[in-house]
């Protein structure tokens, strides 16, 4: 049940290769997170899984049933979307009900599908109103609502909450993790973001280019990089690269990564420059150093009391370096 | 965006502009109304009065009921034009929905073959379509003057709708597929109600070139039972003398059905026209 298997997925769109040979495996229950850049092909996959899309090559099995061609409403997906896509001259209700009544379920399977997810998402008082009469985010909460009816194998999201504002944000993201926990169903997860990505993962998959750069779990990503690419897109702000020869690192190595936050602030550090800019957080603060090796970002805790334009020495613990070959994959 | 300023000098002048318009608009139409209700002397000595108890006569709208089978003539041009509106949006939404959404070969060469119809005047065809016509039987039948119609209208109805088919929202058709709606259900159900306003659009703008059409009811269906308004109306213009009281009749009469078609779709329309204009 909910298992995913995907085997030398390729995708084009005319000559524009999208999805080169992806290679994955899901297990029942996990939920994992695509991340990556715009256009690295994120959502096209996603609609393979889904069966929106037929993939040029290779095999979709879900639950362990090879599903080529089967149409996406037999697939036991469900997918909930960054526009909500609910049906605009429909109840929430109805909206909510469509794929079970057009699967031909009984009533009473209905409304007992229908009532738990009023329950879960307290959608009570909107079960009679159009969509139009939502705001977005009660609309990507029936969105929800929606998938869980289905009662899915698979549930599929596509950045849904790109469309909502900060503090919404926070507050579905927190609501999407205690509904897989409770459904203990598997999710794929597509999004943007790294908080989400990191609080929410339980596997990150970083695709590039419509490639597959890294799995695992999120603290692995972090602390162990395969190489510079995902080195730089998990973590914010970003790892900085410091040539590997300003440093005096000797070996294979042409660039060295340190994160922001492993800098301490050291007179007689290993790196010196001076401050161009300052971001105050409050808990935090951002320094950007310019130094010879380009512009580096240090974290500190706290508020620091530094100016701008101020010289600055910089060091860290040589365990905190990471290592990279002139092609960017790691040296271990 | 920027909003215009409602400043008392501001609307004066919009109000000032908009009811110039309207009177130059409407000043044709109103001339020929009034003029419809008077008597043939009247009309030529004075044009611009309106009919008084001296001048007020029916004697053109008399003439049109005499002459001719006018209801019938008004009958076959509104089964022509709605049959053939009706066929347009059809076939046209149809033909650009297919287009928008899937991915075949020879996609974009088929777009351009059907839109190659819109830089082409149908009328330059004129003598193969009669050919076709009688060789298949159809002259003098209101279905040569709809299936004609329709060739005429598609061209610019797929490619208006095309364009309006591609700006809705994948994700909704995916969550129709998902649901396990047929494609049919999407096209008519989800589809076709956010494209309304395109719809009207193009209804309208198909709608008065079809209703006032000479040429081909006069080249195709010229007999007595199958005359459209328009052809109808010709027997008072002769070459001689124009019987002017009934070509007014006529006209005033023949104007209100389009009037109706019209105020159907124009609410449509006027969303459409400023639909992204206005949010
Ligand atoms: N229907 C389509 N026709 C042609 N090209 C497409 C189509 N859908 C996607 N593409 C192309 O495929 C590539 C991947 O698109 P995709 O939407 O999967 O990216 P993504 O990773 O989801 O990006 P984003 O993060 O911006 O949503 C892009 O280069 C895009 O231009
Ligand atoms: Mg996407």
């Amino acid at each position: 049940m909910g298992s995913l298997v995907l085997k030398n997925i390729h995708m084009s769109f005319g000559t524009n290769e999208v999805l080169k040979d992806i290679n994955l495996e899901v297990e029942d229950g996990e939920f994992v997170i695509f991340v990556g850049p715009s256009g690295c092909g994120k959502s096209t996959l996603l609609r393979i899984i889904a069966g929106l899309e037929t993939p040029m090559q290779g095999d979709v099995e879900i639950s362990g049933q090879l599903v080529n061609a089967m149409p996406a409403s037999k697939r036991k997906i469900a997918m909930v979307f960054q526009t909500y896509a609910l049906y605009p001259h429909l109840t929430v209700e109805k909206n909510m009900s469509l794929g079970l009544r057009q699967a031909g379920a009984a009533s009473s399977y209905i409304k007992r599908q229908i009532s738990l997810a009023v329950e879960m998402l307290e959608l009570e008082p909107y079960l009679k109103r159009k969509p139009a009469e939502l705001s977005g985010g009660q609309r990507q909460r029936v969105a929800i609502g929606r998938a869980i009816v289905r009662d899915p194998d698979l549930f599929l999201f596509d950045e849904p909450l790109s469309n909502l504002d900060a503090a919404l944000r926070v507050n579905t993201r927190i609501e999407i993790a205690r509904l897989h926990r409770e459904l203990q169903s598997t999710v794929i997860y597509v999004t943007h973001d790294q908080i989400e990505a990191m609080t929410l993962a339980q596997k990150i998959i970083v695709l590039r280019d419509g490639r597959i750069e890294q799995v695992g779990s999120p603290m692995k990503l972090y602390k162990d990089p395969d190489n510079m690419f995902v080195a730089g897109f998990i973590g914010s702000p970003a790892m900085n690269f410091i040539e590997a020869g300003y440093l005096g690192v000797g070996g294979k190595a042409a660039t060295v990564g340190v994160r922001p936050e492993q800098f301490t602030l050291s007179r007689r550090g290993r790196v010196s420059g001076t401050i161009s800019h300052l971001e105050h957080l409050g808990a935090e603060t951002n320094i950007f150093v310019n130094t010879d090796s380009g512009l580096i970002t240090v974290r500190q805790f706290g508020e620091a009391s530094l100016d701008i334009g101020a010289g600055i020495g910089l060091d860290f613990r040589d365990e905190d370096m990471l290592f990279f070959d002139s092609n960017g994959q790691r040296l271990r | 965006m920027r909003r215009v300023r409602h400043t008392v000098p501001n609307v004066l002048l919009a109000h000032a502009a908009l009811a110039a318009y309207t009177v130059i608009a409407l000043f044709p139409i109103l001339l020929i109304i009034i003029n419809s209700f008077k008597t043939r002397k009247a009309i030529f000595r004075d044009p611009l009065a309106l009919p008084n108890p001296e001048t007020f006569s029916l004697v053109g709208f008399e003439t049109v009921f005499r002459q001719g089978d006018f209801f019938l003539y008004m009958q076959n041009s509104l089964i022509v034009t709605v049959a053939s509106l009706f066929f347009i949006l059809l076939f046209g939404a149809m033909a650009g929905f297919a287009l928008a959404e899937y991915r075949f070969k020879g996609n974009t060469l088929m777009a351009l073959y059907l839109a190659i119809g819109i830089m082409i005047p149908i009328r330059l065809g004129t003598i193969s379509i009669l050919e076709i016509m009688v060789a298949t039987n159809l002259v003098n039948t209101l279905t040569a003057l709809v299936l004609v119609y329709v060739a005429q209208g598609l061209p610019l109805a797929i490619f208006i709708l095309s364009e309006f088919m591609r700006q809705v929202s994948d994700d909704l058709k995916n969550a129709g597929r998902i649901d396990g709606l047929s494609e049919y259900r999407i096209f008519f159900v989800l589809v076709l109600p956010l494209v309304r306003p395109a719809l009207a659009t193009v209804a309208v703008f198909n709608m008065i070139p079809i209703w006032n059409d000479l040429w081909f009811p006069l080249i195709l269906a010229p007999g007595e039972a199958t005359k459209t308004l328009t052809l109808g109306s010709q027997v008072f213009i002769g070459q001689f003398v124009t019987d002017w009281n009934a070509v007014l009749s006529a006209l005033s009469m023949a104007m209100f059905p389009v009037l109706i078609l019209y105020l159907i779709f124009s609410k449509q329309l006027i969303r459409g026209i400023t639909s992204g204009a206005v949010k």
